[in-house]
């Protein structure tokens, strides 16, 4: 990243960066922290010294509940860096609640929600693993005997603002894949209205759940979104358009088989079921685990986790998306890849049709769909 | 005077878990396990393409997050008679091999270390003395003075501010905690270092699979990853070289500073070596394929069954035997509640009888969970590292045999100790230090293939579902880091007609059986004495021992009830 190699041109203040020594993080670390956040966020780096002051002030308390989650979103978040995860929880924030970390356990985990809940209402940040299942009054989820509708609701009312982390808490995911046997829904759909960001992916990536906590902290607000709330600066473009092998995409190169020379020397992966031409998200910029890799650099296609009810349409998997066209024009396959997601927005925009296409489909054909 | 206690939510685990228990006379008297959420992934997977099933199952659990992956891919293998290349199991032990050495010391450190380490008093401790406990336990680097005093002024600035954040409102100052201050620092001190060490060693993952938790590599027929020396795009020389890396740090800690730790710790603790035992039956499908095969005989952990803690007779498993029942789980079957079904023959269909939320207390007597009980002969198992562990160790395994004597004999105990919640907690050091080991003789396997010029990683022969037969059924199995692991499929035309998954936590988390049979939590909490019934922090060290993981357990119910969707002929 270039701002590493020009820390000069940044200038925290050096009481700050003796308090972080002090707390165990080295001011390189600091600065790197700083400014590669910075830059999460799409921002101008002069913004860096404002993103120090806000990791400077008080702790942010945050609650993080899980409802019919796997726990993958707090696992991802474990595998953070830059703060890494256990400088996060002694220094940046104060997780006043999390069912996989806190030590407390029964009435007494629930004693300490219910505190921080009460001494920090309207200032604490809520962030929300999993769907919530509204079938049956809420029997499919409780949490020390109660709903898991209630207790989110209650929470998301509370709260300065949710983060729904993963795809689960942002759109339903896989609980609220067809047929829906429990009724999940995401947060906005169970508290309409309410201040709520969504981090979709399966699961979120943790430097996009930083990024968004920094923002807060450093704005006072959430970073801008797109019309499903995710944010611009993590999701504004689509995988497609900052892909490494879309060079291979322009120029006609298509792994045809997984293993196959072409498959080998990083061709693309479109015919081998890749959905990045219809998905947004930033994996191919920021990757995982601290930059080591991501689907296409490890030579499986996208599944498009980070759009929604995305097991039901981009699904199956390993079939392509409906033909592309004209291979090797740039323009072309933009305006395709446009097209291919209103085309399939109204192909599977309800549950039933999504699941009965299916069905009835033959895997291995293509699917025709009719540009606009 | 018995009286009944819930713990909701137990912590420190995946998912949604409640015990309830009797208490009489400062002891428990007798338990109940139950899970309290679902979401239907069996339902959701029907009509499906089978070779998409292992996205859908990984997302069974997050933590553990290839396990279901593997076990889904291997049904599906199984049903169509698929053999993958040697470069395929390679790398697929490589994967499974260092998610049960990364997911075993996350355990130990941030899920069940707090049930045993007081943090609080590990700011009385001497930071001096501290680094002369550590460095008589090993030779890891980083236990200078000068590392436990930053430790010490880290936390005791963060015990300052007032908020305690994850760590407030817990059992600390409990009378069952027994470490001396030094001791609790060094804990201390590792919670923070494993925390960091997890997120490295776990590239591999990212390296093989693009990411982790959930990565995306695994095909039926083998994996995405390609493998060539003469490409940037590939597994290569380079890449190798980071791999070997990652997996020495994994091996050292784990030699270094998990072993050391949990022989340190446990030697405070060895009441628990007589505590927590429960039903005494193990299983173990076995796992890590030393050949390609194909067969089950040359496993590095090996296959069987241990009954009665009858460590003379290891047993032949046969997944015949295997059933489920739902006498106390929230769920109706057609033929009556009181017999067991195979999981090919499994039937889902949900009838909630739990009391309206919110609830204080459930019906016990009735139905009270939302996981099924799993039966091997009819007999209720426990599974996971301990039954792993056990199975090698009973059938001869050289490398099992050397570290569990070798760690009974630090312990100065005898092999019967291993029948505990201590023994259990112990068997995952043994299990993670063996595959720790492992590892990297995988890696130097996959580069003597790919120095004879061997890349394939896929065998595509039936890859185009128009090659499958009408009808087939496969049984998928893992050895996950928490215990046997079970995936049943049919497929019909192409698509899931059925799919069924019995993972570690039903085994070990299900409810009582028709014939009022405990499961191997509710068996191993009876008699373990409690000091304190508002804090009762012995529920904890027993259940955690478990390693509990929820979501898991409770992936398969059909919400709905529906009928299996029949698939029509295209
Ligand atoms: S189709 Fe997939 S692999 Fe190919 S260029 Fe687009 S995002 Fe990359």
């Amino acid at each position: 990243m270039k701002t590493e190699h020009t820390p000069n041109e940044v200038s925290i203040p050096e009481e700050t960066l003796r308090k972080w020594e002090a707390r165990g993080v080295s001011r390189r670390d600091f600065i790197k922290f700083c400014t590669a956040t910075t830059a999460a966020m799409a921002l101008p780096m002069t913004f860096v010294p404002r993103v120090a002051q806000a990791m400077e002030d008080n702790r942010l308390p945050v609650i993080w509940v899980e409802y019919q989650s796997c726990s993958g979103d707090s696992e991802a978040f474990l595998r953070a860096n830059q703060p890494a995860a256990g400088d996060i929880i002694l220094d940046v924030i104060s997780l006043e609640y999390s069912e996989v970390l806190m030590a407390a356990a029964g009435h007494l985990a629930e004693e300490a929600k219910q505190q921080a809940m009460e001494k920090y209402k309207g200032k604490y940040v809520l962030i929300v693993e999993g769907a919530i299942p509204k079938g049956d009054g809420g029997v499919y989820c409780t949490v020390a005997g109660r709903s898991a509708v209630d207790s989110c609701t209650e929470l998301v009312r509370n709260a300065a603002a949710t983060i729904c982390v993963g795809s689960c808490a942002s759109f339903g995911g896989i609980p609220a894949a067809a047929p829906n046997p429990t009724d999940a829904v995401s947060v906005m759909d169970l508290v309409p209205g309410a201040p709520v960001i969504n981090l979709p992916g399966c699961p979120v990536n943790a430097e996009n759940l930083t990024a968004t906590i920094v923002h807060f902290l450093t704005f006072g607000k959430l970073p801008a979104t797109d019309r499903l709330g995710r944010p611009k600066f993590a999701y504004g473009k689509r995988i497609h358009d900052n892909c490494e092998r879309r060079a291979h995409f322009d120029a006609g190169q298509y792994a045809e088989a997984f293993g196959d020379a072409g498959h080998r020397q990083g061709h693309c992966l479109y015919k081998l079921g890749c959905k990045g031409p219809e998905t947004f998200h930033n994996c191919p910029t920021i990757r995982y685990n601290e930059g080591t890799s991501w689907l296409v650099m490890a030579g499986h296609g996208c599944v498009g986790c980070s759009e929604p009810q995305f097991w039901d349409t981009m699904s199956p998997f390993y079939r392509r998306l409906p033909n592309v066209p004209g291979f090797g024009v740039e323009m072309t396959a933009d305006k395709i890849g446009i097209g291919l997601a209103a085309a399939t927005a109204v192909a599977f925009g309800a549950h039933g049709v999504a699941s009965c296409f299916r069905r009835g489909d033959n895997m291995e054909q293509d699917k025709v769909i009719e540009e606009e | 005077m018995a009286k009944k206690i819930a713990v909701d939510p137990i912590t420190r685990i995946e998912g949604h878990l409640r015990i309830e228990a009797q208490l009489e006379g400062g002891k428990i008297a007798n338990a109940w396990s139950s899970s309290t959420a679902f979401r239907g992934i069996e339902t959701i997977l029907k009509g499906r393409d089978p070779r998409d099933a292992h996205h859908f199952t990984q997302r069974f659990c997050g933590v553990c997050t290839t396990v279901h992956s593997m076990a889904s891919i291997r049904a599906v293998e199984d049903a169509l008679k698929i053999q993958i290349p040697d470069n395929a199991r390679l790398i697929r032990n490589i994967i499974m091999g260092i998610q049960n050495v990364q997911d075993h010391v996350i355990h130990f450190y941030h899920l069940h270390a707090l049930d045993w380490v007081d943090i609080t008093s590990a700011l009385k401790a001497d930071p001096k003395k501290t680094a002369q406990l550590a460095q008589s336990i090993s030779d890891w680097p980083n236990s200078s003075v000068k590392h436990f005093k930053a430790v010490k002024e880290r936390i005791a600035a963060f015990v300052s501010t007032g908020r305690l954040g994850p760590f407030q409102n817990a059992y600390w100052g409990h009378s069952a905690y027994r470490l001396p201050p030094e001791a609790n620092l060094m804990a201390v001190a590792h919670y923070l270092e494993a925390l960091e060490w997890q997120k490295e060693v776990i590239k591999v993952h990212a390296i093989l699979g693009s990411k982790n938790p959930h990565p995306q590599t695994f095909l039926v027929g083998g994996m995405a990853i390609p493998v060539d020396p003469d490409s940037q795009n590939a597994i290569n020389a380079d890449k190798i070289a980071y791999m070997q890396k990652l997996l020495k740090k994994a091996r050292l800690f784990v030699e270094q500073v998990y072993i050391p730790d949990l022989l340190a710790v446990a030697s405070f603790y060895k009441d628990w070596a007589a505590i927590g035992g429960g039903v005494g039956n193990y299983l173990a499908y076995g796992d890590f394929h030393m050949d390609n095969a194909g067969g089950t005989d040359n496993l590095y952990f090996p296959r069987g069954v241990i009954m009665g803690k009858d460590l003379a007779n290891v047993l032949p498993m046969d997944e015949k035997k295997i059933t489920e029942y739902v006498t106390h789980s929230w769920y109706d079957y057609s033929g009556g509640n009181d017999r067991g079904l195979h999981p090919y023959q499994g039937e889902t269909s949900h009838n909630y009888t739990g009391p309206k939320p919110p609830y204080d207390f459930l019906d016990t007597d009735g139905k009270y969970s939302w996981v099924k009980s799993p039966r091997y002969n009819d007999q209720p198992m426990e599974v996971g590292p301990l039954a792993r562990v056990l199975v090698a160790y009973a059938s001869g395994n050289q490398d099992a045999k050397t570290i569990v004597n070798y760690v009974l004999g630090q312990l100065g105990v005898g092999p019967e100790a291993l029948f505990s919640t201590l023994g259990r907690t112990a068997a995952r050091g043994v299990d993670c230090l063996m595959m720790a080991r492992m590892n990297e003789k995988w890696v130097a396997d996959l580069v003597n293939n790919m120095g004879r010029g061997i890349y394939e990683t896929h065998n595509a022969e039936k890859w185009d579902p128009s090659t499958w037969p009408k009808e087939a059924q496969g049984f998928g199995y893992h050895e996950a880091p928490r215990g046997a692991l079970g995936h049943w499929i049919r497929i019909e035309n192409g698509q899931i007609a059925n799919f069924q998954a019995v993972v570690p936590s039903t085994w070990n988390a299900g409810p009582r059986d028709a014939a009022g049979q405990m499961g191997p939590y509710e068996s191993a909490l009876v008699g373990t004495p409690i000091a304190d019934e508002n804090k009762p922090l012995e529920i904890l060290r027993t259940i955690h021992s478990f390693d509990p993981c929820l979501a898991c357990a409770v992936h398969v119910m059909d919400g709905k009830g529906n009928e299996l969707i029949k698939v029509k002929a295209l």
